[in-house]
């Protein structure tokens, strides 16, 4: 579970994140919602530790991560994608994927360059892993592409296959959905329901597509003008005028930069 | 008598195109694989070129040096002095994203030229350092010392190249590529992104170091002169990029073309009336410009474009 305390992000003058306050819960699928401009991808980097909160802290499951490095946070579990596609564009879909995985002996520089044979049986793992991840995905066909030349939904679904490598507690996924066709688009909506219940693993995502967050998540988070504006299921919040009035509205909970 | 001519003029060639292929396959591991443009290349080859003249010379005049050491002792300890200041350099800009590397970069290389000419109690100034000697120099003399030097030339770069593979291969340049690819990804997937970086740019000084340290045994004697950045840091980039940057064969390859062209054009010039001689070296860069745009009009990832390490061996039927 990731809880947020009081998380405020300022740049400058800007206040883009103001003191907000919500929990991903365990095991569950949780969106997060809002207008352009509301500071859905700002929290995000700050749970992923991209960014660092003004104030506030954040934990995950009691512990607090609040200024734990990004690349220390994989470790305890927490994996997320990108809102533009963040593939490895010159690597090969399969290495895209074999990256990911626990190759901690071979990155060792002084095992790469004199004990290469003691890294073989790691790299046998990672690249049938690698493998499966894909076939799950069902692209394995474009294993040797490179990542580059994939099309906008198949960039994303490589992405969420990046963090499936090795074992995920929560996964963070930043408008999944954006650039990607529908039939795409539900295909990964059945991949992230199947992750989720076979494995227990915990979603959280930003969306702007209100069905596709209606099928996946149980909780929604909205934001509006840097905070949360209401947290409930779907029902509840499609009701919540102040909800309407941000999506639609032009009043005043519209983002400053929509 | 002619053919012995012809035979020696290759013979220096190659000393020089395998010298260049070294720092070609040291850029290649910090651009080609890490993306980190290194643009003071010149300043990682002096300090290496200084540091072996220093340890090995035979005789110094009013600097330290002098201290007669064996050769596999002046290239050590010139990779070692290499790989601290780049790893003080990594420490203070390696995070700074590629043009602003380079600019960085650019500056260190300057400040270590000055310092090389201005300290002269540790360099001799412009003066330079002389009485370097070359290995195995007891042993063979004469047109035989040319032909010795020149494998022991390539045996560092046949090493060099064994380390570069033996990289590109693992899983470490394979996260190197990712981080080049995408920083923030490769964070988000828990890459310690400065300490690779770090690494690379360290790796890269030591083989930039080693080749200068080369060149000084090569000419004997070393001054600031040599290291001018046209003629090292731009002309090891060109080799690179139209070799192929990100393939290690490319990156010799490159080296070799370039040089090739660059010696060669001497020759031609020399045949030039004797009012354009003056020119003459304008006229060389103007080739290698040309070369350059027709390498990356037609192959737009150089001779021999990256290729990912095969998974053969991975691969169960």
């Amino acid at each position: 579970m990731i809880q947020l305390e009081n998380v405020s992000k300022r740049f400058g003058g800007l206040t883009a994140v103001h003191n907000c306050s919500f929990s991903i819960p365990t095991g569950q699928i949780t969106g997060v919602i809002g207008p352009n401009g509301a500071g859905k991808t700002t929290v995000f980097n700050m749970i992923a530790g991209l960014l660092q909160p003004s104030s506030g802290q954040i934990f995950l499951d009691g512990e607090d991560i609040t200024s734990l490095p990004a690349h220390k946070r994989q470790s305890k579990g927490l994996y997320r994608t990108f809102q533009l596609a963040h593939e490895f564009s010159r690597m090969t879909v399969v290495e895209n994927l074999m990256v990911a995985a626990d190759s901690s002996i071979g990155e060792n520089v002084f095992n790469a360059i004199f004990r290469p044979s003691i890294f073989q049986k790691q790299e046998h793992a990672a690249y049938d892993k690698a493998m499966e991840t894909l076939r799950f995905l069902e692209i394995e066909k474009l294993q040797d592409e490179l990542a580059g030349n994939l099309s906008g939904g198949q960039k994303k679904l490589l992405e969420l296959g990046r963090t499936l490598m090795q074992t995920p507690k929560v996964i963070l996924l930043d408008e999944i959905g954006a650039g990607v066709n529908r039939s795409l688009l539900s295909k990964i909506a059945v991949k992230i329901q199947q992750l989720n219940d076979d494995f227990g693993y915990t979603f959280c995502l930003i969306e702007h597509d209100l069905d596709y967050v209606s099928r996946l998540c149980d909780e929604v988070v909205v934001l509006a003008q840097a905070t949360v504006l209401t947290t409930g299921t779907i029902e509840k919040i499609k009701r919540d005028e102040r909800v309407v009035e941000a999506y639609f509205g032009g009043g005043k909970y519209e983002g400053a930069h929509a | 008598m002619e053919l012995t001519g012809l035979f020696f003029y290759f013979v220096s060639f190659l000393t020089m195109a395998g010298i260049y292929a070294v720092i070609c396959l040291a850029l290649n591991i910090q651009w080609g694989f890490g993306g980190l443009f290194n643009a003071g290349i010149a300043g990682f080859y002096a300090i290496g070129a200084y540091s072996a003249a220093i340890i090995t010379s035979t005789a110094a005049s009013n600097n330290v040096g002098g201290l007669q050491q064996p050769i596999f002792v002046g290239m050590a300890v010139a990779a070692v002095i290499a790989g601290l200041v780049g790893w003080g350099i990594a420490r203070l800009c390696v995070s700074l994203k590629s043009d602003y590397l380079a600019m960085a970069t650019i500056g260190i290389a300057e400040i270590i030229r000055l310092v090389i000419v201005n300290e002269e109690w540790l360099t001799n100034g412009s003066l330079g350092v002389s009485n370097i000697p070359r290995p195995f120099e007891g042993v063979f003399k004469g047109q035989t010392a040319e032909i010795v030097f020149v494998l022991f030339v390539w045996i560092i770069v046949l090493l060099t190249y064994f380390i570069s593979q033996r990289l590109h291969k693992s899983p470490w340049g394979r996260v190197l590529r990712a981080i080049r690819d995408n920083e923030d990804a490769a964070e988000s997937i828990g890459k310690d992104t400065h300490s690779f970086r770090t690494q690379t740019f360290v790796i890269g000084a030591i083989f930039m170091a080693l080749a200068g340290a080369l060149s000084a045994h090569y000419f004997k004697y070393f001054s600031p002169d040599a290291t001018e950045p046209i003629l090292i840091t731009f002309l090891a980039w060109v080799m690179l990029i139209a070799g192929g940057s990100g393939n290690n064969k490319g990156a010799i390859a490159g080296a070799l073309v370039v040089w090739a062209i660059w010696s060669m054009t001497e020759i031609l010039t020399g045949f030039l009336p004797s009012e354009w001689a003056t020119r003459s070296s304008y006229m060389r860069m103007l080739l290698i410009g040309l070369f350059l745009q027709f390498v990356l009009q037609r192959y737009r990832s150089g001779l021999l474009p990256e290729r990912a390490p095969k998974l053969d061996k991975l691969r169960r039927s």
